[in-house]
């Protein structure tokens, strides 16, 4: 195989070995996913939401990941952040960037799994105005945001791999150039 | 860079060194025995670090140790010194087979098989293929296996070279290299034929005049030689051209001074693969199933990758775990100090997982799962029972937190 260096930090070490937040939560409030057992990389996340003066606050955070160290350190970071945060906020102010740098850096090839694990945070979110609340408060833009279109594209942009794969895989072999 | 040094400096001080280190990853790197380091030593600065072309003593010693070094790689595999080349690697070894030997027989069809290493496929696809040569690859069957009479039948009278590896590299499968080279003949007798016997070298019998085959590759590291040197037998009569230009010594195919110290711990790593190779491979082969026993026995969801038994090389163990990903696989054992590798798409630069897995048929998740483990004459009983204990008990932790098992998808 063709491969990179993928030089950790210390802090995704220690995160993959001691990960925080991490299990089903099975009292959440909402749940959400985001990536795919063919790409790799799967992230849930549990959020427990209580309201408190006309706030919706997150009261526990949790995730389960299939994934490389990348992908449980970051998870690990996102439910971090967003424990204690309002729905309002965790969506204003968590973004990959901050989960990126919490990490001390990611090596390019592994960025998309911060991306991912916000992105899966983002749809918990979405996912808990929608079907929980039954409503979309203002701060909440009807558009994806870029954590959520990149989140999307990194499955969508997986999917378009693997699509390819398939099809040449499906193509009559001793007849395919290669 | 800086960055990658100090971050790279902070997690070895994280990661710290196990108070047991059992390595694996023969695949991918040698860890050099300590006979072969001393037999190298003396060929830095006491002898034989002269220029072998050259008119002095330091130079004759030089030609000693390249040209018996010759002899004794010739000796593994009946062939003549003479057809024998040294490459910096196993890699330059078969860019130079396909490369070198397309360039004199002009354009035409090159067939490979879909599970060889890419030294293999890219120079075929890439190089040869961009200069106007067309390459078709034949399938494989589930244990990694090329049918020589589906081979054959993709080789006409265009075709102008054959590629199909004695053993592969990821999950051990011994290829009928005789029969294809015979039936590929048999369509073309023009027709050259090239194995990549990197990963047979030191465990299986090679015989150049039994296999019939023109070029045949050999990788000193894949006999715990250190890394830098290849091997390239090319069949009397056989044209070839230089991939690489430059002042020649010894030999007339690679250009450039020989590089002795590593050729001289060649030379001693083959006088220990081959002085019992028989015996060692089963010794090795007995380990490697209780390895292989060990983990199939007792945990579910486990897939071994590659053939059993006789068609399997005796050093390789390939097993794919399904719900963790390889690579964190890799990083959890590596705190335990055991050393392997994965076909995951998540250790390779470009997110594609390993092309043999899916050659063989494995599914993304599968792939994504696999752990190679190569063993070696220096490996122990005990070292099988830490390994089992410990993969059991990373893989156990990984599928506790898995997203795809007990979560969201069921």
């Amino acid at each position: 195989m063709s491969r990179v260096p993928l030089v950790y930090t210390s802090k995704v070490l220690e995160l993959f070995k001691n990960p925080k937040n991490l299990g089903k939560m099975d009292d959440a409030s909402v749940s959400a996913q985001a990536g795919s057992p063919a790409c790799g990389d799967v992230i849930n996340i549990y959020l427990k939401v209580e309201s408190r003066d006309g706030e919706e606050y997150i009261e526990k955070a949790s995730f389960e990941s299939y994934g490389c160290a990348a992908n449980i350190a970051a998870a690990s970071v996102v439910t971090e952040l967003a424990k204690g945060l309002t729905l309002k906020d965790a969506w204003l102010k968590i973004g990959w960037k901050q989960v990126s740098d919490e990490l001390g850096g990611l090596p390019p090839v592994k960025r998309h799994c911060s991306v991912l694990a916000v992105g899966a945070l983002k749809r918990a979110i979405r996912k808990y105005y929608a079907e929980v609340k039954g409503y979309k408060p203002e701060w909440l833009p009807s558009d994806l945001t870029p954590d959520e279109r990149q989140a999307l594209e990194a499955e969508e942009m997986i999917d378009r791999l693997y699509r390819r794969f398939r099809n040449e895989s499906e193509k009559d072999r001793p007849n395919n150039t290669a | 860079m800086t960055t990658r040094i100090s971050t790279v400096k902070a997690l070895l001080e994280a990661h710290g060194r196990p108070e047991r280190e059992v390595y694996y990853d023969l695949e991918n790197s040698p860890r050099v025995p300590e006979e072969v380091v001393k037999a190298m030593l003396p060929y830095f600065n006491v002898k034989g670090y002269g220029h072998p072309s050259i008119t002095h003593r330091p130079g004759w010693e030089a030609v000693e140790i390249v040209e018996s070094t010759r002899e004794a790689v010739a000796g593994t595999i009946n062939a003549e010194p003479e057809n024998i080349t040294f490459t910096p690697s196993g890699t330059a070894a078969n860019n130079l087979a396909l490369v070198g030997s397309c360039m004199e027989t002009g354009k035409g069809k090159i067939v490979i098989s879909a599970v060889e290493h890419e030294s293999v496929i890219f120079p075929a696809i890439r190089t040869l293929g961009s200069l106007g040569y067309r390459v078709v690859q034949a399938p494989v069957d589930e244990d990694g296996l090329v049918d020589p009479e589906i081979l054959a039948s993709l080789v006409d009278k265009s075709t102008v070279l054959v590629s199909v590896q004695l053993v592969n590299h990821e999950i051990g499968t011994i290829q009928k290299v005789r029969e294809i080279a015979e039936y590929a003949k048999d369509v073309n007798s023009r027709v050259l034929v090239h194995t990549d016997a990197a990963d047979g070298w030191g465990w299986i019998p090679i015989d150049v005049e039994r296999l019939g085959v023109d070029l045949l590759t050999l990788s000193g590291r894949k006999i715990q030689a250190p890394r830098g040197v290849g091997i390239l037998w090319v069949r009397d009569g056989v044209k070839m051209r230089r991939i690489v230009e430059g002042p020649l010594s010894t030999q007339s195919l690679w250009p450039g001074v020989e590089n002795t110290p590593i050729i001289a711990g060649l030379r001693e790593a083959i006088k220990l693969a081959f002085e019992d190779m028989e015996g060692r491979a089963g010794r090795v082969a007995g380990l490697r199933d209780r390895l292989m026993e060990g983990i199939l026995g007792q945990l579910d969801d486990v897939i071994l990758n590659g053939p059993r038994g006789a068609m399997r090389s005796p050093d390789n163990l390939n097993i794919s775990f399904l719900h963790v990903e390889g690579e964190a696989l890799t990083i959890e054992l590596s705190t335990k100090g055991i050393y392997v590798s994965s076909g995951s798409a998540c250790t390779s630069r470009v997110l594609e997982p390993s092309h043999v897995m899916l050659a063989i048929g494995r599914k993304y998740e599968e792939a994504h799962g696999s752990i190679l483990f190569k063993l070696t004459k220096y490996h122990t009983m005990e070292d099988v029972k830490y390994t089992i204990e410990n993969v059991l008990s990373a893989v156990e932790r990984l599928r506790k937190i898995s997203a795809i098992r007990g979560g969201l998808v069921e």
